[in-house]
């Protein structure tokens, strides 16, 4: 079976692809669709779904639900997507290490590891992204420094393994330098399971971020699915639909993403495969 | 052997703390400006002599390694600072709320793994069958929602639509309940906020136990349970079940920290007066000190449940050596 075939035969996986394309598309078309943008007033607070002109009715603000949600996907799937590509660059600078090296310098770096991994952090992310001041930034940056270690477990079980390989000792012999032999001949043969992981971290990356914002820590100039589910809580006793709608973007988008993640595992990881 | 393990572990443990006190230390050096720009920008004056003054008073004009002593010193004394927004020591904040994180916790956690278990052992005594994919769909749901979110709507439909429960808070205000009607007040105020944050837990215990007895079924001491003429209720109670839960407890303290995260979530959602409340002030009020006092304490008490569970691991399981 080819690999499209593999990732594509779970009806799941096609499920996700197709959704989170479409919210991708969304996301993307959100500026040109709704061009007054996510903050602007457009008629009487609280008004339920339908309502003329309101497809998903409007805040406590009398701001269109819609154009927050259609808003909101651009900063999730940005954040989600960015802080994986931070975690995934520290994870696997400390993984490749660890596991080419072993000994002393793989115990050190795998302490290290541990520790992220033991301490609590959701709060060590609180305090992050406060102390730098919360931006679209400073939760990119905070998401990536708490979810790094589950890549570098999974690089350095693969260097691991791979390190001892023939390809490897014939780079050596060739005199290649450690670094060059790391990223350019072990590095593309542990991909599959780096792909397989950061798929998942996306859609926990995504539920990070609404958590933050939702705790009134996401960029204050930009309006997010957390930040609308926080600014709504009061308004949840009289209009279900301004934390219901927000929370089921979130729910769909992490779903979409862990379909394309399990296909994705189902395709690349060679031990699963049957 | 054992000593030397625990011993090990023990080390382990410390180190942790001491990392802990040292991320702390580094963390307060990222927040822009200094303690003096702080105060003195809560006092509203700010002169140079003065700003000179409070920083030799605090020690800042002192170099890095100076303060970095005097600040491992201060922490190794319970000396987290002061709450800027409470005038009080952080440390006494902090232990005000615990109690009632941690009886939050624990009740999640117990519910977690009761309920997961027992789910977890009926899907895999039948795997494949309606009661096992219902399962699988719903920790799917449950890891695909964010927690706080699920603690809403659950508030949403048994206190907004159906008025079953209490939304808010921990005790019935103003009822002044004493003796066993009290606890019973506090435990109907836990329902909420203990099962939203037990509900996630629950699910990935049940996938655990599931997978762990399904492999277990496979082994050979449990045919030779069955050859020996013991019921099958029998052999998954006694032999396939009892092996099965020795990972659960690692994984309990792995989870730890993830439970310290859905607390102040769900805290925050319910207005339960923990520490995950107390985060959400420190946070609201630019109230440092106390926000790094409450990343030092729960992390401490973290690495002090995996250090418990990691000893629990190895009286459970004899085979579990240095590692």
């Amino acid at each position: 079976m080819g690999f499209v075939r593999r990732f594509l035969a779970r009806p799941t996986t096609v499920v996700g692809l197709g959704v989170f394309l479409l919210i991708v598309a969304i996301a993307l078309g959100a500026p040109l669709i709704f061009a007054r943008g996510p903050f602007s007033i457009v008629g009487m607070p609280l008004l339920p779904p339908g309502a003329p002109g309101l497809l998903a009715g409007s805040d406590v603000l009398g701001r269109d639900m819609a154009v927050g949600l259609a808003y909101g996907a651009r900063i999730s799937l940005l954040v989600g997507i960015t802080s994986t590509f931070g975690a995934v660059g520290i994870g696997v600078l400390f993984g490749a290490i660890a596991g080419y090296y072993g000994g002393v310098i793989d115990d050190l770096l795998m302490r290290v590891t541990e520790f992220f991994q033991i301490i609590p952090s959701f709060v060590l992310l609180m305090v992050l992204v406060a102390f730098l001041q919360p931006s679209l930034t400073s939760t990119v940056i905070g998401i990536a420094l708490i979810s790094w270690p589950q890549v570098a477990r999974v690089v350095r079980g693969e260097f691991l393994s791979l390190r001892s390989r023939e390809f490897v000792q014939a780079a050596r012999v060739l005199g290649m330098r450690d670094m060059a032999i790391i990223f350019t001949q072990i590095l593309p043969n542990a991909l599959p399971p780096i792909v397989v992981v950061s798929s998942m971290m996306v859609g926990t990356a995504i539920l990070t971020e609404s958590a933050l914002s939702f705790l009134g820590l996401g960029d204050p100039n930009l309006l997010s699915w957390g930040s609308m589910i926080g600014g709504s809580r009061s308004a949840m006793w009289v209009a279900w639909w301004t934390t219901v709608l927000p929370g089921l973007a979130v729910m769909i988008t992490v779903l979409a993403l862990n379909f394309i993640g399990d296909g994705l595992n189902d395709a690349l990881n060679r031990r699963r495969r049957r | 052997m054992k000593l030397r393990y625990i011993a090990g572990r023990l080390v382990k443990t410390v180190m942790v703390v001491i990392a802990v006190v040292l991320l702390s230390f580094f963390l307060i050096r990222l927040a822009p400006g200094d303690a003096a720009t702080v105060m003195a920008g809560q006092s509203g004056y700010a002169d140079e002599a003065f700003m000179k003054s409070l920083r030799a008073e605090y020690g800042l004009d002192q170099p890095v390694p100076v303060q970095l002593w005097k600040y491992v010193r201060a922490v190794a004394q319970g000396d987290l600072g002061n709450s800027f927004v409470r005038r009080q020591p952080v440390l006494d904040v902090i232990l005000e709320r615990l109690p009632n994180t941690l009886l939050l916790d624990a009740f999640a956690l117990l519910v977690a793994a009761a309920g997961g278990i027992w789910l977890g052992s009926l899907a895999a005594r039948r795997p494949d069958s309606a009661g096992d994919a219902s399962v699988t769909v719903l920790s799917m749901l449950f890891y695909a929602m964010p927690q706080f979110w699920l603690g809403m709507m659950a508030m949403l439909v048994f206190s907004v639509w159906l008025a079953w429960l209490p939304p808010f808070g921990i005790e019935t205000m103003g009822a002044d309940y004493t003796g066993l009607a009290r606890i019973a007040d506090i435990a109907v105020h836990m329902i909420l906020p203990g099962m939203t944050l037990a509900l996630y837990f629950l699910a990935s215990y049940a996938r655990l136990t599931r997978a762990a007895m399904i492999e277990v079924a496979d082994q050979d001491f449990v045919k030779t349970a069955r050859a020996k003429g013991l019921t099958e209720r029998q052999v998954a109670r006694r032999h396939i079940l009892r092996n099965a839960l020795i990972p659960l407890v690692t994984y309990a303290g792995l989870q730890a920290s993830i439970l310290v995260g859905g607390s102040v979530l769900v805290e925050n959602v319910f207005s339960w007066p923990g520490v995950g409340t107390l985060a959400y002030e420190a946070v609201t009020g630019r109230d440092n000190p106390l926000l790094l006092g409450i990343f030092i304490v729960t992390a401490i008490l973290v690495s002090l449940f995996n250090l418990i569970t990691d000893i629990a691991y190895s009286i459970v399981d004899p085979r579990v050596e240095l590692g």
